[in-house]
């Protein structure tokens, strides 16, 4: 079990420190730093094949580093004495390709965590996760099998899974990447509805209207660096450096 | 089959003399998977039996027309043993076979976990067992368990006699133990790593990801293999035979020898059981590969 942290909620609740992170001889981060404070949501852009995915699967321990520190809650996440499985109660994760559990029901996905990990009351769970469905605005689609919605409907799915374990962090991997133009703004919609409700949001993401919108902070990666962060309102407009300002000449 | 216009089907009329296409694999060409003989039974039309029927009948009169020992003479001893070759002989193949794949289904469950578990000795244990009774005859590993069981074990002063038909069902379960292994390792390799990432990202523990998430995933997909391992034992319930167990085809040899083995009656004995493992395994076969393409790939 994990010692007791000293974390207060005015300390930064995910912390890296110069993250180091190789594949076989490919060093894909190249000593990462970023503080995320509770309540805010950032956005990491960057091209692609920049390590945005595999940092963000560091800090919930998808991903082993080789170096560096990665702290949840004040809690070392690669320290091996951590129970993995405490640090993914606190902090939820939405993929690219959904993921959800193709043999279960929309209703049972999101029941399925909070019940056998959590062992939560059934009724309870029931309850909460009538709720979650009816946030993400599935009503009706309690009951229908991951192969029978939509890539959008999919992902509010896999939103509301991971919300019903009550994580303190949300971290999303390009979760509009693989959705059609038309359904990505409802899962965005979902996105901007949880961060004004004031959950902690990382997200990797291509839409850069949106990371405008709803970020605090902007970080944008390439080669494996942090080549530059930003509040939004600077950062699209004042971008410093040579490669922010080509990526972003690219993009917008 | 799917049928892909330009790769197995003719490309629309419109589009045809426009593009150069790769000439296309011969997709109704399987390579070899662990389908060649269901595939092959399978594929057999429906009037085989009614084939076989025939040749049987027909063989004995055309080859020994001039002895005296007719066909009908023939015949009528097979009928008067049909009811005794069926419910003695062919009914214990089934009863055997049934029994052999229970023990093999459970063990090669089993095995199939170890090839996949965490633990390196573990993995490399069950993996060294699984190669060595996949690739070994069948009719060694039968003789081999024949030989080294003992006709009767003691334990806590009870004695209990092993027959010899228990040690047959044992050692056919062997291969088809070490076979199931690799359906349930397939199966559970097949479901794509991401399912196991978003369990994780659950914290839902190992054990819980594979029995929860993972296994019931993989029943439906391992379903036609297993059904295609049933038939080919079913088919190598005979073997059992050289063992001196009582089932179809060491009885059909001892009526032949009761009716004074006239040369005669091989054909209608052999041929009816024959004919009577076809029935058996034929629509296992047929819905076997039914089942296969119904649950190929679809995620």
């Amino acid at each position: 079990m994990t010692t007791a942290s000293n974390w207060t909620p005015d300390q930064p609740i995910v912390s890296l420190k110069e993250v180091r992170k190789s594949f076989g001889a490919l060093e894909v981060l190249k000593g990462v730093s970023l503080d995320v404070m509770k309540g805010e949501v950032i956005c990491i852009i960057g091209p692609s094949g920049s390590g945005k995915s595999t940092l963000i699967r560091c800090i919930n321990g998808l991903n082993d580093i080789q170096g560096g520190s990665i702290k949840v809650e004040g809690q070392e996440v690669h320290d091996v004495k951590l129970d993995k499985l405490e640090l993914r109660k606190k902090v939820g994760m939405v993929f690219q390709q959904y993921n959800l559990f193709p043999h279960k029901t929309a209703l049972e996905n999101v029941m399925m965590a909070p019940l056998k990990v959590l062992k939560q009351e059934k009724s309870d769970v029931e309850a909460r996760a009538r709720n979650l469905i009816k946030k993400v605005r599935l009503e009706g689609k309690e009951n229908s099998y991951p192969g029978e919605l939509s890539g959008g409907q999919q992902q509010r799915v896999a939103i509301a899974r991971s919300l019903a374990m009550n994580p303190d962090v949300m971290l999303f991997d390009e979760v509009t990447a693989a959705l059609d133009p038309e359904t990505v703004k409802e899962v965005l919609v979902t996105i901007r509805e949880l961060a004004e409700d004031g959950m902690t949001c990382i997200l990797v993401t291509h839409e850069m209207g949106f990371a405008r919108e709803v970020a605090d902070h902007i970080y944008f990666t390439d080669r494996g660096v942090i080549v530059e962060h930003g509040p939004p309102a600077t950062f699209f407009t004042d971008a410093s450096d040579p490669r922010t300002k080509e990526f972003l000449g690219q993009i917008l | 089959m799917k049928r892909i216009a330009g790769i197995n089907a003719p490309a629309p009329k419109h589009l045809q003399g426009y593009m150069a296409v790769l000439k296309p694999f011969d997709v109704a060409a399987h390579s070899p998977d662990g389908y060649i003989f269901t595939r092959w039974l399978a594929g057999m039309p429906w009037w085989t039996p009614f084939a076989m029927m025939v040749l049987v009948v027909l063989w004995p009169t055309i080859v020994y027309a001039q002895s005296g020992f007719t066909t009908g003479d023939a015949f009528g001893a097979l009928w008067r043993w049909m009811p005794f070759l069926l419910t003695s002989g062919f009914l214990f193949n089934v009863v055997i076979s049934m029994l052999a794949m229970a023990i093999g289904t459970v063990a090669g469950a089993a095995l199939g976990l170890g090839q996949i578990s965490p633990l390196k000795s573990l993995r490399m244990f069950a993996w060294f067992v699984t190669q060595l009774f996949r690739n070994s005859p069948w009719l060694v590993l039968l003789f081999i368990v024949l030989l080294a069981l003992p006709f009767e074990i003691t334990v806590f002063g009870v004695t209990v006699r092993i027959p010899d038909w228990m040690k047959g069902v044992f050692g056919l379960s062997l291969p088809v133990m070490a076979n199931i292994s690799e359906v349930v390792r397939g199966a559970v390799q097949s479901v794509p790593t991401a399912q196991w990432e978003a369990a994780e990202s659950l914290a839902f523990t190992r054990r819980q990801i594979l029995w929860q998430i993972i296994l019931p995933q993989c029943y439906k997909r391992m379903l036609p293999p297993w059904m295609n391992w049933y038939a080919i034992l079913t088919m190598a319930t005979p073997l059992c035979s050289l063992l001196g167990i009582e089932e179809i085809i060491t009885l059909s040899r001892q009526a032949m020898e009761a009716e004074d083995n006239h040369p005669e009656l091989l054909v209608p004995f052999f041929g009816f059981a024959l004919i009577l493992f076809f029935l058996y395994c034929y629509p296992i076969a047929r819905l076997t590969m039914r089942l296969e393409r119904k649950f190929a790939v679809k995620l």
